[in-house]
Order: C-alpha cells, then sequence, then structure tokens
C-alpha cells in the first residue's frame, strides 16, 4: 500500500455563512465539491459531514466499478464517470490504486443470455467496451469458476466489460478531501444538518449541531439519510433506505483476478489489493437505518459463492458490515434541481454508488454552478416519477452494484 | 435472526416472512379523478421514516396471511403486529 502525504485535509471550524453548502461527506459530497472547485472556480464552499468524513457508504462499499448498463441514460452518466476514472489518479495527484481488471457478468438461464447479449449490443452502440463470453472463455478469464453443468444454476456463459473495476474507496474519498481542502473549500466533521432555515421558496441556512450556518445554495448528498432531510424540507422523495451487507475473507493468494457477478444466485465477488475477498449481495427487504443487516442474507450469499466457487468452501470470513443505501422505484438515482430554488438533490444510487462518484460529483458541481442539470444527469429528475420517464435498470442492470 | 410474531400463528423466524412495504396506503377511492401527481404519490412514493414504522409483512412460508406491524426502523425491533383491517395501535410491546 503506498504511504499517505503527511497533509491530508484543514480541519476548520464552521464559518458564518458560505457561497454554497454541501450536506454530507461521503465520495459523492467531497466530489462535488472538488469540481465545483476545479471546474466552476467556486470555493466558499462548506461541506458539512456529520460523522467522520467518508465513514459511511464510501467505507463500506465493495468498490466495483463498471458503466455496462442497458439504458443510454444510466449508459451516458456511468461511462463518463468510467472516463474519469481512468485520469484520475494524476487529477487528484493520489494513489486510488484504480485496477481495470474486468467484470464478468454471469448469466444461468436462457432468458439471462438473451437478456446479457441484449446488453452487451447496446453497451457497444453507446461506445462501451462489452462482450459476450462463452463458459469456456469465463474459465479462462476466471479459473475458479464452477462451470460445471451439473449445479444448480449452470454458468451459460457471461458479459464481460474488459475496462471494469475496483479502486481503493478510503483513498479515493480522501484524495478528493484533499484537493478540495487545499483548493479553500472547508470539510466539517461532526457537524450534523438538524434543520433548514427558510424564506419562502429558499432555503437561506442550515440549522447544525455547531450552530446555524447560512448558505447561498444548499446541495444534498447524505446517501442512506436523505428521506430524514427531506422530510424536514416538506419535499417527499420517492426513496426507501435498505441496509445492504458486504465482507471480506481473510487474506489469500491471488486467486480471483476479475470480478464476477451474479445476478440469479445473488452474490459478487473481487479480490481486493491485499488479497481478501470481498463479497456482496442484495439489500435486506425492509427498511432500515441500523448500518447491519440480516444474518441470514449472508448465509445465502455464502451458499451462493461456495457453489460458484467451490474453493471458497475453506475461506475464513473475516468480518461483515452493513451500510444503509436510498433505493428508487425505478433503480437509478435521482440528481438534480427540487421545487426550492437553490437546493439540489443528489440521492438514490442504491447499491451502485460508488462508481458514479467522480462522474456524478462533475455533473452535479455543474448542477449546482449553472442552476440547470448537465446533459448527463438531465434524465434523473424528480419529476420523472410524475411524468413516467422512469429509467427502470431494476430489469436491466439487475444486482446494481 | 430475529423472531417475528404473526397474529395467527405466533413467532417464527424471520426467513419465513415476506416484506410488504410501508402498511395503511389506500388505494384512491376515485381513481379516475386523479391527476398525475397525485398517481405518481400513490404509486411511487412512501414514508420512509427513522423509527417507528407501520408496515405490512406476510407470513409466506407459515399461513401465507398478510398483516401490520409496527417496527422500529433504527433498532429492528417489532413493537406490535396487528391483523389486516385493525387501526394502527399505539406504540407497545408485541402481545404475546
Ligand atoms: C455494502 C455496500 C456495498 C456497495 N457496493 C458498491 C459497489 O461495489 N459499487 C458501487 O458503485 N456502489 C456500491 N455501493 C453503493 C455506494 O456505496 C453508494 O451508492 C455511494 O457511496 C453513495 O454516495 P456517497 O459516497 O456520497 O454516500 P456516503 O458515503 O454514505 O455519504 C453520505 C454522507 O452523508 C452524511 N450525512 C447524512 N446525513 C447527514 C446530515 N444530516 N448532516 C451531515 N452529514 C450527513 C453521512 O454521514 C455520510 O458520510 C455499496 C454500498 C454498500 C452499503
Ligand atoms: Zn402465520
Amino acid at each position: 500500500m503506498p504511504e499517505h502525504p503527511d497533509f491530508l485535509w484543514r480541519n476548520p471550524d464552521p464559518q458564518k455563512a458560505y457561497d454554497v453548502v454541501i450536506v454530507g461527506g461521503g465520495g459523492h459530497g467531497l466530489a462535488t465539491a472538488h469540481y465545483l472547485a476545479k471546474n466552476h472556480g467556486i470555493t466558499n464552499v462548506a461541506v458539512l459531514e456529520k460523522g467522520w468524513l467518508a465513514g459511511g457508504n464510501m467505507a463500506r462499499n465493495t468498490t466495483l466499478i463498471r458503466s455496462n448498463y442497458l439504458w443510454d441514460e444510466s449508459a451516458g452518466i456511468y461511462e463518463h464517470s468510467l472516463k474519469l476514472w481512468e485520469g484520475l489518479e494524476e487529477d487528484l495527484g493520489y494513489p486510488i490504486l484504480f485496477s481495470q481488471r474486468g467484470v464478468l457478468n454471469l448469466a444461468h438461464t436462457l432468458q439471462d443470455v438473451r437478456d446479457s447479449v441484449r446488453r452487451v449490443e447496446a453497451n457497444r452502440l453507446n461506445g462501451i467496451d462489452a462482450e459476450w463470453v462463452e463458459p469456456d472463455e469465463v474459465k479462462k478469464l476466471c479459473p475458479i469458476v464452477n462451470t460445471s453443468d451439473d449445479i444448480r444454476y449452470p454458468v451459460l456463459g457471461a458479459t464481460y466489460q474488459p475496462r471494469a473495476g475496483i479502486a481503493k474507496h478510503d483513498y479515493v474519498a480522501w484524495g478528493f478531501a484533499r484537493r478540495a481542502s487545499a483548493a479553500g473549500i472547508d470539510l466539517i466533521q461532526d457537524c450534523e444538518v438538524v434543520d433548514f432555515l427558510r424564506e419562502g421558496n429558499r432555503v437561506v441556512g442550515v440549522r447544525t449541531t455547531r450552530g446555524d450556518i447560512a448558505c447561498g445554495k444548499v446541495a444534498l448528498a447524505s446517501a442512506g439519510s436523505t428521506s430524514v432531510l427531506t422530510d424536514k424540507l416538506g419535499l417527499r422523495v420517492p426513496i426507501q433506505s435498505h441496509p445492504l451487507q458486504a465482507l471480506v475473507s481473510e487474506l489469500l493468494e491471488p486467486v480471483h483476478p476479475t470480478i464476477v457477478m451474479s445476478n440469479a444466485v445473488h452474490v459478487y465477488v473481487s479480490q481486493a489489493h491485499k488479497g481478501e475477498l470481498v463479497m456482496g449481495a442484495g439489500v435486506d427487504s425492509y427498511n432500515g437505518y441500523g448500518q447491519r443487516g440480516a444474518f441470514h442474507i449472508i448465509e445465502r450469499q455464502m451458499a451462493a459463492a461456495v457453489e460458484l466457487f467451490p474453493v471458497f468452501a475453506r475461506a475464513h470470513l473475516l468480518r461483515t458490515w452493513g451500510g444503509i443505501v436510498d433505493v428508487t422505484p425505478d433503480a437509478s438515482p435521482i440528481v438534480g434541481k427540487t421545487p426550492y430554488d437553490n437546493v439540489y438533490l443528489n440521492c438514490g444510487w442504491g447499491t451502485g454508488g460508488f462508481k458514479a462518484t467522480p462522474g456524478v460529483g462533475w455533473t452535479f458541481a455543474h448542477t449546482i454552478a449553472h442552476d440547470e442539470p448537465h446533459t448527463y444527469n438531465a434524465p434523473f429528475t424528480l419529476d420523472r416519477f410524475v411524468t413516467g420517464r422512469l429509467v427502470d435498470e431494476h430489469g436491466a442492470a439487475a444486482v446494481a452494484h | 435472526m430475529q423472531l417475528i410474531e404473526c397474529p395467527w400463528c405466533g413467532p417464527r423466524e424471520e426467513v419465513e416472512f415476506h416484506y410488504g412495504g410501508q402498511a395503511h396506503v389506500a388505494h384512491p377511492e376515485n381513481p379516475a379523478d386523479l391527476d398525475d401527481e397525485q398517481w405518481a404519490h400513490y404509486l411511487f412514493f412512501r414514508d420512509n421514516p427513522k423509527g417507528l414504522f407501520a408496515e405490512r409483512w406476510s407470513h409466506s412460508a407459515g399461513c401465507r396471511r398478510w398483516f401490520n406491524a409496527v417496527r422500529d426502523t433504527v433498532t429492528y425491533r417489532f413493537h406490535t403486529v396487528y391483523r389486516p383491517g385493525e387501526p394502527r395501535p399505539q406504540e407497545g410491546p408485541v402481545p404475546s
């Protein structure tokens, strides 16, 4: 692992007022701050974080990055993000251990195969690298996958996106934080926004556990806690918060050269830089804010993992944890303006928003700076639930990480 | 794994149940009168409280009946369960 620089970010006390207040110091809030400074020259900005920087979902996710989504709208924003990932280390001047080791999305039924091939073709039309690979090629790309045909969900092939990968999530957050802080943006921890100060259709300040702070614009990037804040604004958003769990094994020799995901048996696996197997499954069915989930979800996920990767039967589970993700009815994010003149919303990334970190920071900063959507976030408005222009990735991309 | 109290069968393991989201969401009485905004709210918008939440559960691997529960979304603890048609009770312990 690379050494950290001596200096990461300043730790200032909040000032009385800022042009822009970003609520939530996760990856999205920090990336937004960075691009506000870098692309728009806006630096009178505070990022307010109730806990410690990037200690929410940013610290808990399984770091899978890909852009092989079906719909054009999703392909647009995730591919924009992937291109940014490809230059991010240089932009931030910070190691983020971005490793483009490719992702296999397995198909287990004839319908899976058809849907997968359709998605590959759609990806290609959008200029996204994607291939359909047969079981013997799956075996070449990841030799430990069980491709025998006598298992309950045999592997009938997979889609493969070679440019997909993983990155070191903490370093990504710290890299953004370091650059934003150096640009003059205040990153303020232990500072929970508990209410909003309103004048008509504007929010003129936020009430925090460290006092009131006036602001010109407010941007919400508070994944998992979005509804708690929007309830304070009297703004209804179509979000349900669910626990999502992940886990790691002990350190192992390199055995798993790619990322493998399976929607049907619901497990996905990659091997972290140090050697842990990192795994996750789907969300717990019920709403929750407890940052933990049910044990039977892990049991099922382990059963699926051992069937697909028999060699894992000998691995020890080291730790499990949960995050809280905000899920929308069409499994797509909500990014953009709100009925308030100067309040901007970024939420609903559900189980898959880590990969969007640079992309959403870029487009959300644009939206905040210009008071209008960026081309890539324009389809993800709050009013799509009224107009019916949903971007329904549930069926299309299933396991949404 | 937690035990969930089915109002008909008594306490059973969580894996026997299916989650049905917010309770007491009434179908519009005069659907034709709703505008797009109202339809959107009926279809897609649900409460998402941090704390007590009245929600629907089905004992899908048991008696297969639906019932309601008031559960805390922070601790995940069930405070009370009640049968469909019954009003949402005040918070209190699960009857045993
Ligand atoms: C187990 C798990 C696995 C995942 N795997 C993947 C994956 O492989 N790939 C992928 O792309 N995505 C994945 N995700 C999803 C991804 O982590 C999220 O979509 C993404 O992190 C959300 O954006 P964020 O980074 O800003 O959120 P967060 O890091 O959660 O940031 C929100 C911040 O807001 C703060 N906050 C909340 N309320 C307030 C308040 N009132 N005042 C001040 N601060 C507040 C929180 O403390 C938090 O730090 C996963 C998530 C989980 C939980
Ligand atoms: Zn029952």
